[in-house]
């Protein structure tokens, strides 16, 4: 039977969060989290080869503590294990640490995986990095937006469409693919699905010790890169600014500018008085 | 010990900017001669060269053009099994150059291959790697500053990559302008052959093919008339459609507006979207977030209308009209109908 680790993310559930013009923060506070979309396709994709060939199904997720919530809605979709990496100490990990400590996390917990899927991109930072570099932690093959898989014996065909080329891809377990928003239109919980995920499944929760990940080998295998400053655009740009009712605002915008637009679309645009 | 100088084996050595060379697509993507443009611009702050990275078959074509547009230094690997794009084999290629030349900053095109390829190397080469940035600057330190988006993108942060070599960044295409071409030049070509102990690719290329182009986008269009959350519903978002075709012009949208059902994914215009260059741009109840104004790189003349004429978008516009914006829209759709004569 196949073992497939799905790796996926809680985002915010708005993606548009509120802009707090006092403090100059977002309302991180006004957003609910939720699994991030793509992550649910993977998680389908998951779910649909299991039904086709039989699967065992590991979802894991790193996050603070509320992020436990998506792994209880993978198993209610159908995943079969939950695996949740949280520790203080890896907050703030670049997409270069996030995919060393998923990678320690896979090999501690599903070493010997056949296939692990991620979410092509997330929708709150959209870097789409940590799939490919899991790929290099663990030295497998690896193919990114998929938007098909088709499996026989030990080995996975992936369809996807890159730079407007279509292209098949062929290669053997173990390997990596990244899921895009495509296909695999992901199911809904059922209730009693829910139920039982939230109510009766313990969820394990690692922390870096449990990875055997310390503050020397964090230096040394963590974040490369490094936020220096984070500042508002400057934008003001010498400009018209025309105020007013609607009806004279338009007008005025005409009267000043119809001869501009109409060289360029190419069709006369005359005041009716000029006519 | 701070910018990773200890590295350095050679001092004194050439500084060296790397861009990686794109060339599917390569007349709708412009992003290598927009990178190589940018990098021409930060070898001059950190006397470096120039240098773009080409794989392929048949790649003659792309030295001269990255040559006329700027690169000092081309390296080249022409072989037939290079002919169809593979991550893995271009990523063997590139990681054993970089390894052996050490260049101090990598450039690589946010296309869908290099989304996938520059993490990998990044990986590969142990280093930092910041994807989708708006603008790349050199520190006084010379450290490579890499602007990109954060929170939202309301705001921008400056990343760098201290400690680690080559400091590595994405940019979408169209965030920079390329320089004209200019034939004369001439640049170091470096033909180099195949290593031989190339590792076979474990992922192999069953079906490689073209997809059919789409024969009408927004790409192209002279006028854009772009609508935003601000328009409050579908149905006052429609009317932009009456507007744009008074005006020969197509419909854009912002990311809320597509998830929204509103506009089409096709329509939406930025980081995620298409990267348009109207002579004329309008612009209807948007914020002007950055991943938004992201895409508006080459409009010429923007009008915006916003209720908040604090908006960024207003900022940034050349007409701001401070007003609703279903209501101005409709004046201005009544009173084009009076004074168009077709
Ligand atoms: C990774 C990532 C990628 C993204 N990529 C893109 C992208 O490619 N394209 C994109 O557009 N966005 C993208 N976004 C989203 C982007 O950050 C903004 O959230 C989005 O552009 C905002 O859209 P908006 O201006 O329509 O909405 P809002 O920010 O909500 O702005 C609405 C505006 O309308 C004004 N308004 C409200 N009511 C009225 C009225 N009655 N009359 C006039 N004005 C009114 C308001 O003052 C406000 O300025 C991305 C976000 C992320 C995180």
């Amino acid at each position: 039977m196949l073992n497939i680790v799905v790796c996926i993310k809680q985002v915010p559930m708005v993606t548009e969060l509120p802009w707090d013009e006092k403090t100059g923060t977002l309302r991180r506070d006004l957003a609910a989290g939720m699994m991030n979309p793509a992550c649910k396709r993977a998680v389908e994709a998951a779910l649909q080869i299991k039904e086709k060939q039989g699967a065992s199904i590991t979802v894991m997720t790193m996050g603070p503590p509320a992020a436990e919530e998506v792994l209880r809605e993978a198993l209610a979709m159908g995943a079969d294990r939950g695996i949740f990496i949280c520790d203080p100490i890896l907050a703030g990990s670049d997409t270069y640490a996030t995919s060393f400590i998923l990678a320690a996390a896979i090999q501690k917990e599903a070493s010997g995986c056949d296939l692990i899927l991620c979410g092509a991109y997330t929708s709150d930072s959209e870097t789409a990095q940590v799939g490919p570099q899991l790929a290099e932690e663990l030295n497998i093959p690896a193919a990114a937006y998929a938007e098909h898989l088709d499996i026989s014996g030990r080995i996975l065909r992936v369809r996807r469409l890159v730079d407007n080329f279509r292209e098949t891809l062929e290669m053997e377990f173990p390997a990596l693919v990244t899921i895009s928003m495509e296909r695999y239109e992901p199911r809904y919980a059922s209730f009693a699905g829910l139920n039982k995920a939230f109510m009766e499944t313990d969820i394990p929760v690692l922390n870096a010790e449990a990875l055997g990940i310390t503050a020397a080998n964090l230096e040394a295998r963590g974040s490369r890169t490094k936020v220096r400053r984070v500042f508002i655009r400057k934008t003001q740009k010498e400009n018209v600014m025309i105020t007013g009712a609607a009806a004279i605002a338009a007008g005025e915008f005409l009267d000043r500018y119809q001869r501009a637009i109409s060289a360029v679309i190419g069709k006369s645009i005359e005041a009716e008085k000029q006519a | 010990m701070k910018t990773g100088k200890n590295k350095r084996t050679m001092k004194n050595k050439q500084k060296s900017i790397w861009v990686f060379g794109d060339y599917r697509n390569y007349y709708q993507n412009r992003v290598t001669l927009q990178l190589i443009s940018k990098a021409v611009d930060l070898a001059r702050v950190v006397d470096a060269e120039v240098c773009a990275v080409v794989f392929g078959h048949n790649v003659e074509e792309w030295i001269m053009e990255y040559t006329a547009h700027g690169a000092d230094r081309v390296l080249a690997i022409d072989h037939p099994s290079l002919t169809s794009y593979s991550t893995e084999n271009y990523l063997a290629l590139i990681e054993k150059l970089a390894r052996q030349r050490d260049p101090d900053i990598i450039l690589i095109g946010a296309t869908d291959f290099g989304r996938e390829f520059a993490p990998r190397l990044a990986k590969r080469l142990k280093t930092g790697l910041s994807a989708d940035c708006v603008g790349l600057d050199i520190a006084p330190e010379g450290l490579l500053v890499q602007i990109a988006p954060s929170f939202g993108g309301h705001m921008l942060a400056e990343i760098v990559t201290e400690k680690h070599r080559p400091q590595m960044a994405t940019v979408r295409p169209g965030t920079f302008k390329e320089i004209p071409h200019n034939y004369e030049r001439t640049a170091i070509v470096e033909r180099l052959s195949l290593p031989a102990n190339l590792p076979a690719s474990r992922v192999r290329v069953v079906e490689y093919e073209r997809a059919a182009q789409k024969g009408h986008t927004i790409e192209n269009a002279m006028v854009i008339v772009c609508g935003g959350r601000g328009m409050g519903n579908k149905n006052n978002f429609k009317k932009l459609n009456e507007l744009a075709r008074l005006l020969n012009g197509d419909v854009g949208a912002t990311r809320p507006v597509v998830y929204a059902g509103w506009a089409d994914h096709d329509a939406l215009v930025g980081q995620a979207g298409k990267h348009i260059k109207p002579k004329i741009l309008f612009s209807f109840g948007i914020s002007g977030a950055i991943q938004h104004t992201a895409g508006l790189g080459e409009a010429n003349f923007i009008v915006a209308i916003n209720k908040n004429p604090q908006a960024t978008m207003m900022k940034i516009a050349d007409v701001a009209i401070a007003a609703d914006a279903s209501d101005l829209l409709n004046n201005l759709i009544k009173e084009l109908k009076k004074r168009i004569r077709e």
